[in-house]
């Protein structure tokens, strides 16, 4: 089995992809990167295009380098490991299989990606993106559908047929209430007030949680398409991402995104030729964990110290707020 | 707070100082227009220029806003990131945070603790280092992690823990 998946190589074609989401960079993967370019140009490959892209979410692994279109998975790589990569796998068409992830119970060397045992039972869909596409690339999102879902709201639906679909789908908040999102959408169209803002709440404190980090900094334009249509369907203007001061790389990202999606006129004045504005800042936070709560963030927006105050009125009814909490997996 | 081993702000300075530092001030202030929600921004910009917060800066801040001098206080003291004394140039924050701790977190700490000669929260008399800590930066897999300015080290041994701090002295 292991022979047949290896025999790809046709076409000859291949994208190397260095993951740089924080876990690997951590661990020097800017510099395989380069060692990997490099060794690429020195072996004179020019179908070989050398990338990186966001989190696998397999960080104890890492650095991690796939070589696609087989989904060969390399853990641990090192800036050493570069020019065997080349010369053995790309050139050479034999994949090295030290670098091979090993399963922790029978200890057998696992080629491909599809056959880890922690990436088979998962079904991806707001982090199918991470690990595949440039995150600094708006070009790499759009390839795969990115902001087509955003250009049939603008032209064929109303906000109200947008929260009506939203409502259908069951889509929950993830925050831990389980509120249905639709609902809340709906709380805030109806809530009266000229000025409504959307924000993002991507606050996240709590040890060990980092699928926000991950989805900023493996995928930004899905947070800001997601951003752009849940404006549109509440009425708002203007947006906010609240994110902690502790993830430089994902506002890094963000701001990226933030400047291409403008390029692009998917954020700004009449977006996609339709009549709707929008813009987005992002806020840095500045180290207080209780501003993760809904309350406690739009004080610390509001530039005022961030202490929650207690609900009712909640804010999507009585301010013209609607956050968007992230954990909408 | 009079222990002479850790950072203190001598708040008075020389004349020229205090000049050279208002005009800095005024440089940022001037990409502001003056409303509310700008405090938690210019602090931010303040900090990263001077390193803290400084007391006459705050003042003029609470002028440039139209605040009350206590609420720029109220908000200077209430998020973790502003300081009130000066603070190392090379930030080193030990994360505390649940894996973190399983994976020997505090061992660290007190690795980095003992070799620095401060406290979290403390700075360096010469002001190369201060030392914080964090409840998790996200990067769990990696533990026990800590971030120097804005690079992480991860699966960290007190040795490794001292020799990352070797490598950042007088950069």
């Amino acid at each position: 089995m292991m022979k047949k998946k290896l025999n790809i190589h046709s076409d000859g074609n291949h994208n190397v992809l260095v993951c740089q989401g924080t876990g690997c960079t951590s661990s020097r993967s800017e510099e395989i990167r380069s060692a990997l370019e490099h060794e690429v140009n020195r072996a004179g490959l020019s179908n070989i295009e050398v990338d990186f892209t966001g989190c696998h979410g397999f960080c104890q692994q890492g650095p991690i380098v796939v070589v696609e279109p087989e989904g060969i998975f390399y853990t641990h790589v090192k800036v050493e490991d570069a020019t065997e990569i080349v010369d053995s796998h790309l050139k050479e068409g034999k994949p090295v299989e030290r670098l091979f992830y090993r399963d922790p119970v029978t200890g057998e060397a696992i080629p491909t990606y599809q056959e880890i045992n922690f990436y088979k039972k998962q079904t991806r869909l707001i982090l199918r993106n991470c690990g595949h596409i440039n995150p600094e690339r708006i070009e790499d999102y759009i390839a795969t559908g990115g902001y087509e879902a955003l250009r049939k709201v603008l032209s064929q639906m109303t906000p109200e047929e947008v929260i009506s679909e939203i409502k259908k789908s069951g889509l929950r908040g993830r925050g831990g209430a389980g509120f249905p999102t639709g609902v809340k959408w709906e709380f805030c169209r109806n809530s009266p007030g000229e000025q409504k803002y959307m924000i993002c709440n991507a606050d996240e404190g709590d040890p060990g949680a980092f699928m926000d980090r991950s989805t900023m900094e493996g995928d930004p334009h899905t947070v800001i398409e997601g951003l752009i249509i849940a404006a549109y369907a509440i009425g708002a203007s203007e947006g906010y991402i609240y994110c902690r001061a502790e993830y430089p790389l994902a506002i890094k990202r963000l701001r990226v995104a933030i400047n291409q999606a403008e390029e692009k006129q998917f954020l700004g004045k009449n977006i996609l030729g339709s009549q709707f504005n929008f813009i987005v800042h992002i806020k840095e936070g500045a180290g207080a964990f209780v501003c993760g709560e809904e309350t406690a963030l739009m004080a610390s927006i509001e530039g005022r110290r961030g202490m929650p105050r207690s609900r009712p009125p909640f804010p999507a009814q009585s301010e013209g707020y609607r956050l968007v909490h992230q954990h909408w997996h | 707070m009079a222990n002479p081993s850790i950072a203190q702000d001598t708040q008075v300075l020389p004349q020229e100082q205090e000049e050279i530092r208002e005009k800095l001030l005024n440089e940022i202030l001037s990409s502001y227009e003056g409303n509310e929600e700008e405090l938690i921004p210019i602090l931010q910009q303040v900090q990263q220029a001077f390193g803290y917060l400084p007391e006459p800066i705050m003042k003029k801040i609470a002028q440039f806003l139209q605040l009350p001098e206590s609420t720029v206080f109220g908000v200077g003291t209430f998020y973790a990131q502003f300081k009130l004394v000066p603070s190392g140039r090379n930030i080193i924050r030990v994360c505390r945070g649940t894996a973190c701790h399983v994976r020997g977190g505090a061992r660290i700490l007190r690795e980095v603790e003992k070799h620095l000669g401060i406290k979290p929260g403390e700075s360096t008399p010469d002001l190369e280092y201060c030392l914080e800590t964090v409840a998790c930066i996200g990067a769990c897999a990696l533990a026990p992690t800590m971030v120097v300015n804005n690079e992480t080290h991860g699966q960290m041994t007190t040795k490794k823990a001292a020799e990352v701090l070797e490598q950042f002295k007088g950069k």
